[in-house]
């Protein structure tokens, strides 16, 4: 029997009300693959990795982990959601917790792992993103750059199977982009499975396997990056990169 | 002229009347913090079953709601009789042998707890829904992301309000007279009764000026420096 593929999404649909956000979305990564999503505002990227993370029902098609499905009725999210791990493009840390709190809280509390080996575990996490001095900082004592590392580090504490970036670096100052993209690069370097929402095209074409053109909530096309954003033969993902290349993003 | 001042400000009548009026306060002021702290523990109570989800617990919210509603309609003083009055010449079992003192904390809390329920669902509510998503996404459940992630942020955005109604709690305190308590009120009363003079009912008023101003200057600073310690960064 052919092993199930690390992460499948079938048919995958999710509507917000009468309004279709995602229309049919078949996609699998492969173990240590790096699947990057690209497309316009409202495509249906950011949509697509709250599912994954049941952080959204779908309505029709099923999402399954390592075989497992994770979507509908009666799944376990909570045991899911330790395996994936979510950045958003807003950082979302908790502002009312340091540093630290904020890494240890869901290893203490989901792990049950003790204080002393949720910290040690934050502190070295904290180490490679250089960012164990501010750990007992507060969020809003930070830059934008720092908070979103913080918050891939909240998220690798739990040692997730997979990790969801969600336009990690759109609301970050230019000159904070990188500190951001560097930590990304290294989890990718790592073998981590990551799938990822952005806008950034010439990241997207250095770090991932494989990328996925979406458009009114279908994947249009996909295949490796130096085919995809080189010679794409759908006329939406064409219409796309002129754009992108026309506002000098690639 | 002279004889309004003479009616409340009588340095006499106040200088004989304080000892027994303060005497009386200790109880508004038992009843005070009994009461406030019965009151923060059943509001939030009532807060979190009216703000919960789950399909299992609509009758459940309906009834909450219901009761919020009813007990902010009906006054203070009312509630604070029929309670004080009316438990013990029903009978119910276990609540009837309760002090007068006790169902002054029942009636209290029962008013006040719908208040400040209110006040709580409202800083719940105002946490960005952003919040809840990193927590859940972390694999926190519903309830562990309400205790470590939204009632935090929930309780420091609420102090103000909070507080608000605890000044009306504090105030409140004095219709427990009319269920026969000897607290302040009372005592204010019966000497006024006899004497023919208010300066009593002056002393108490400063009693309670005395307790809450100072108390809403020290939340403010508490706040202030728990804002300041959240923006600058821990020592």
């Amino acid at each position: 029997m052919p092993e199930p593929p690390f992460l499948e999404l079938r048919g995958v649909e999710k509507r917000f009300g009468d309004n279709p956000v995602l229309r049919g979305i078949d996609l699998t990564v492969a173990e240590h693959e790096v699947v990057s999503l690209i497309g316009a505002s409202g495509s249906g990227k950011s949509t697509l990795l709250r599912c994954v993370n049941a952080l959204e029902p779908i309505q029709a098609g099923t999402i399954s982990l390592q075989g497992t499905v994770v979507s509908g009725k009666g799944v376990d999210v909570d045991r899911h959601r330790r395996d994936v791990g979510i950045v958003f493009q807003s950082f979302n840390l908790f502002p009312h917790m340091t540093v630290l709190q904020n890494v240890t809280l869901a290893p203490r509390q989901v792990l049950r792992l003790s204080r002393r080996q949720a910290e040690e575990r934050a502190d070295a996490l904290l180490e490679r993103v250089g960012l164990v001095e501010k750990r007992k900082q507060y969020p809003d004592s930070l830059s934008g750059g720092q908070q979103q590392r913080v918050a891939i580090v909240r998220a690798l504490a739990m040692r997730p199977k997979l990790m969801l970036l969600d336009e990690i670096t759109s609301a970050l100052d230019p000159e904070l982009v990188a500190e951001v993209l560097n930590i990304v690069r290294e989890l990718a370097h790592e073998g981590m499975t990551m799938l990822l929402a952005t806008h950034e095209m010439s990241f997207a074409r250095e770090v991932s396997n494989r990328v996925c053109f979406l458009d009114a909530g279908v994947i249009c096309e996909q295949g490796p990056p130096e085919h995809l954003f080189t010679k794409p033969t759908n006329p939406r993902t064409q219409a796309f990169l002129k754009r992108i290349i026309a506002a000098g993003r690639l | 002229m002279e004889q309004f001042l003479e009616t409340f400000f009588s340095w006499e009548h106040f200088k004989q009347s304080f000892p027994s009026v303060v005497e009386g306060f200790k109880t508004n002021l038992s009843l005070m913090f009994v009461a406030e702290g019965c009151v923060l523990v059943w509001g939030l109570v009532l807060a979190l079953l009216r703000s919960g989800r789950s399909r299992a617990t609509t009758p459940l919210r309906w009834l909450t709601v219901g009761y919020i509603d009813l007990f902010r309609a009906i006054p203070g003083l009312l509630v604070i009789y029929m309670v004080g009055f009316g438990i013990p010449i029903a009978q119910v079992p276990w609540l009837s042998n309760w002090s007068l003192y006790q169902l002054a904390v029942l009636a209290l809390t029962l008013v006040y707890g719908a208040y400040v329920a209110e006040v709580y669902r409202a800083g719940i509510e105002g946490i960005h829904w952003s919040q809840t998503a990193a927590a859940r996404s972390l694999g926190l459940s519903q309830g562990k992301t309400m205790r470590f992630v939204v009632l935090p942020q929930a309780v420091r955005r609420v102090v103000p309000p909070l507080l608000n109604d605890f000044i009306g709690l504090q105030k409140d305190t004095a219709f427990i007279g009319i269920i026969g308590v000897l607290d302040g009120f009372r005592r204010a009363q019966i000497y006024a009764g006899t004497e023919f003079n208010l300066s009593s009912f002056t002393g108490l008023a400063l009693c309670f000026v005395v307790i809450t101003i100072p108390m809403t200057r020290i939340t403010d600073h508490l706040l202030k420096r728990d804002q300041q310690r959240m923006r600058v960064g821990g020592r």
